[in-house]
């Protein structure tokens, strides 16, 4: 299912979030359970699953990574989710560094301030792989295409590390 | 400050349109029913002048007792009188016994889920709040002189699917039709908002008898988005009227508590809470075995019994704000909702968390039936031109044991539901033809420390090499938080499903059981009340499908118009009959005729609602 030709909007990873998400509170009031309450059943079964692919394509496309993911998969590219080694050896030392980071925090003297440090140096990468990311899809191009499958395999582990720091962070806190 | 209003204006469907519903608030402590009548919702009285009715049921050797005249017995008649049902809801027999505080009845153990020893025998917790849902209907249908044509129920936001899954049952052995299941914070939200215009961030602050919800609601365009919720399914004014026995079984010196002292020190420690909410001290007697023993309580002394327990509900808020992605700044409006919110204390440490004075204007207690109310009268079909949108989201994660004793989440909490996920697994031994698949629910990474909500096994997967079958489990939660699973092994097409309600809830067939062996229930009007179902939904068949044929007869060819149509004259037909069989047969056979038009029609809609709003841009 083409998500973006769901909610009527472009097929491009820069979205205008404010009317996707208008045009899905749309959606979502024609094909809520809700109104079909005093429905047959099999109307009501229907219902359930319109809005379940709704709000499945919503998620989708809200996510930055995800609308990516998606953009790629109608374009023919599958991110493949198995472990696959990166030859970015700056990226790989980019990695254990802040890594080493995190495990320092909770034996820290001054915890927040190495935590200031991992978030803002989090942010960066993000922000800057980001932007790479949007430019490789833009392209449209399929050796653009494999670039930017190769972004989002690297954005995943600055997620994921940002996750982390967001649950020592709640363990400081208790 | 601008306060939120119910809103309502000039709301009068046509005598002969409306339909009679219900907004049901089956509570700890105590449940209501309110409907819409003339444009207002308001609680309805019963014939003792209540609307207010204590969640008490007592089973006498010949005779169920509701509310007031059942809690009366409370003291004289404790292990056949069964209050705070609510607690059991959905619960496993292990998990009620390893509960701190002691309840006054006998429990045992059915089959793995908790019950009650009473008078009439065993009872379930299901039973048990079938008889509160039937005697709050009885109310509505005495009151608005007629049957009801469906109820909206509501339960914590917290509560898992076992919960959910049991009131839903209850509903059914009480002879009601759930319009849906609703979380109790969007109810408070539906009663202060519904058209008000108001928008921005609100906290619903919900502390009622036995249970604690913090929920984070946005408001945008008269759409109630559920952005967080959390709290705690045991913890209550309850336990404040807990930490006040403790406290006078501290005065008193007595170690050991009989069942009945037990009831009078509770009955107590709530007159003193309720006392101590509008002044500073109480003077009381505590009846003890040496004889009355008096003694006083400030108020500030009851601050510090109870402090570590607000102090847990303010926890909770702080963790559900950050959920949300929200900061203490952004909420807008703060709801309290619950008695238990009268306690002054409570009162001013939430207004000091959120630093907002909290909306009071609608009374706690009836707050929630209020919001069920409007939200019945709206699904029930009675409102023509709302265009409310109530999306929910899931209160605890949804996931699948694998390897190792570990839990793979497959849809997370706060996603909003209906939805749908699928996950692949795939087999780990050569030759492997049958896989078991334990489904679960909670936010721990071990299997062991969440709950179970169902096993069962996908069986005949074609032997292949370790790795080779690929198995996509689907898991499918509808707007009431109910949750169905379904598991196919891709290459063969074996699939397995399921309606997840074992290991905690009923099964489809102990709940046909149990209604038929109720005594409300003869065999007669069990008949009849199948006979009526069917009927029911052959008139819903017949009218949808008339009226989508009259909509979009374009999508159809003239040899399946032609088709429809006879179907439709054949189901008419039977549906006068008394011939449960035959109807059913009818409706199943218009379905199956109608899917492909039903598919079309829904493709179509889809795409006109955005052109709509394409047209109306230009």
């Amino acid at each position: 299912m083409n998500y973006f030709q769901l909610f009527q909007v472009p097929a491009q990873f820069d979205l205008d979030l404010t009317e996707l998400g208008t045009r899905y509170l749309e959606l979502q009031r024609n094909f809520h359970p809700d109104n079909f309450a005093s429905a047959s059943e099999r109307d009501r079964l229907l219902a359930v699953q319109q809005a379940a692919n709704i709000n499945d394509a919503y998620h989708s496309l809200k996510q930055p990574l995800l609308r990516a993911e998606h953009l790629l998969a109608l374009r023919g590219v599958k991110i493949s989710h198995e472990q696959r080694s990166f030859t970015d050896t700056v990226f790989l030392m980019q990695q254990m560094e802040l890594r080493e980071l995190l495990a320092d925090i909770l034996h820290s003297t001054d915890p927040y301030a190495l935590i200031d440090e991992a978030e803002q140096q989090i942010q960066q990468q993000k922000k800057l792989l980001l932007k790479q990311l949007a430019y490789a899809l833009d392209a449209n191009q399929p050796e653009q295409d494999l670039l930017a499958a190769d972004i989002i395999r690297k954005l995943k582990f600055f997620f994921k590390l940002q996750h982390e720091l967001e649950l020592i962070e709640q363990q400081l806190q208790d | 400050m601008a306060l939120l209003q119910i809103a309502e204006p000039g709301q009068s469907a046509a005598p002969h349109q409306h339909k009679l519903a219900a907004g049901i608030d089956l509570g700890t402590t105590n449940s209501l029913v309110a409907t819409v009548r003339s444009g207002e919702a308001k609680t309805l009285f019963n014939s003792s002048g209540d609307d207010m009715v204590p969640s008490v049921v007592r089973y006498t050797a010949d005779a169920v007792q509701v509310g007031k005249v059942a809690q009366q017995s409370a003291v004289s008649d404790p292990h056949n009188t069964i209050s705070s049902v609510k607690r059991l809801m959905g619960r496993g027999f292990a998990e009620i016994m390893s509960l701190p505080h002691k309840l006054p009845y006998q429990l045992v153990d059915q089959q793995g889920l908790v019950a009650i020893e009473t008078a009439q025998g065993i009872k379930n917790p299901v039973e048990v709040s079938a008889e509160i849902l039937a005697t709050l209907a009885d109310t509505a249908s005495q009151t608005l002189g007629g049957e009801l044509t469906g109820v909206v129920i509501t339960v914590p936001a917290y509560f898992d699917d076992a919960q959910r899954q049991a009131t839903k049952d209850a509903a059914k052995l009480a002879g009601l039709t759930v319009l849906r299941l609703l979380n109790e914070p969007t109810a408070a939200a539906l009663a202060y908002g519904l058209d008000s215009g108001q928008e921005g961030v609100i906290a619903v602050y919900d502390l009622g008898g036995g249970t604690f919800d913090i929920s984070i609601l946005r408001l945008k365009r008269g759409v109630f988005e559920v952005l967080a919720t959390g709290g705690d399914s045991a913890l209550g004014g309850d336990d404040f009227d807990h930490a006040i026995v403790d406290w006078l079984q501290q005065q008193s010196g007595e170690t050991e508590l009989s069942h009945q002292s037990l009831r009078q020190h509770l009955q107590l420690a709530r007159e003193i809470k309720e006392q101590l909410s509008s002044q500073a001290s109480y003077s009381f007697v505590l009846p003890t075995a040496k004889g009355g023993l008096s003694l006083s309580l400030s108020r500030e002394e009851l601050d510090s019994l109870i402090l570590p327990l607000v102090r847990r509900t303010i926890r909770a808020c702080k963790q559900s704000l950050r959920d949300a992605g929200v900061e203490t700044d952004d909420v807008a409006q703060v709801v309290l909702v619950g008695g238990s919110t009268r306690v002054p204390l409570v009162r001013s440490l939430v207004a000091e968390f959120f630093q907002a004075e909290p909306l009071t204007s609608i009374d706690p207690d009836k707050v929630v039936a209020i919001g069920a109310a409007i939200q019945a009268n709206v699904l029930v079909g009675n409102k023509s031109d709302a265009d409310t949108l109530l999306l929910d989201v899931i209160p605890l994660s949804l996931g699948l044991e694998t390897m190792g004793g570990l839990v793979e989440k497959i849809i997370p909490r706060n996603t909003i539901i209906p939805v749908a996920r699928a996950q692949e697994f795939t087999t780990f031994k050569d030759g492997q033809t049958a896989m078991s698949l334990h489904v679960l629910q909670g936010e721990r990474e071990l299997v062991a420390d969440c709950r179970s909500l169902a096993q069962f096994n996908l069986t005949n997967i074609p032997p292949m090499a370790a790795g080779g079958a690929h198995i996509r489990v689907t898991f499918q939660v509808d707007a009431d938080g109910l949750l169905s699973v379904t598991a196919q092994e891709k290459s063969s097409g074996v699939s397995a499903s399921i309606q997840v309600k074992p290991s905690y809830g009923l099964t489809d067939d102990q709940v046909a059981t149990m209604i038929q062996s109720s005594m409300q229930y003869a065999k007669h009007d069990m008949q009849l009340r199948l006979l009526r179902e069917q009927q029911v939904e052959a008139s819903r068949v017949w009218e949808a499908v008339s009226a989508a044929i009259s909509a979009d007869a374009h999508l159809l060819g003239a040899a399946e118009l032609l088709e429809i149509e006879q179907a439709l004259s054949e189901l008419k037909q039977l549906s006068q009959s008394d011939d449960t069989a035959a109807i059913k047969a009818a409706i199943d056979k218009t379905n199956h005729i109608t899917d492909d038009f039903a598919a079309r029609r829904m493709d179509n809609s889809i795409r006109q609602a955005l052109q709509g709003h394409k047209v109306d841009e230009v």
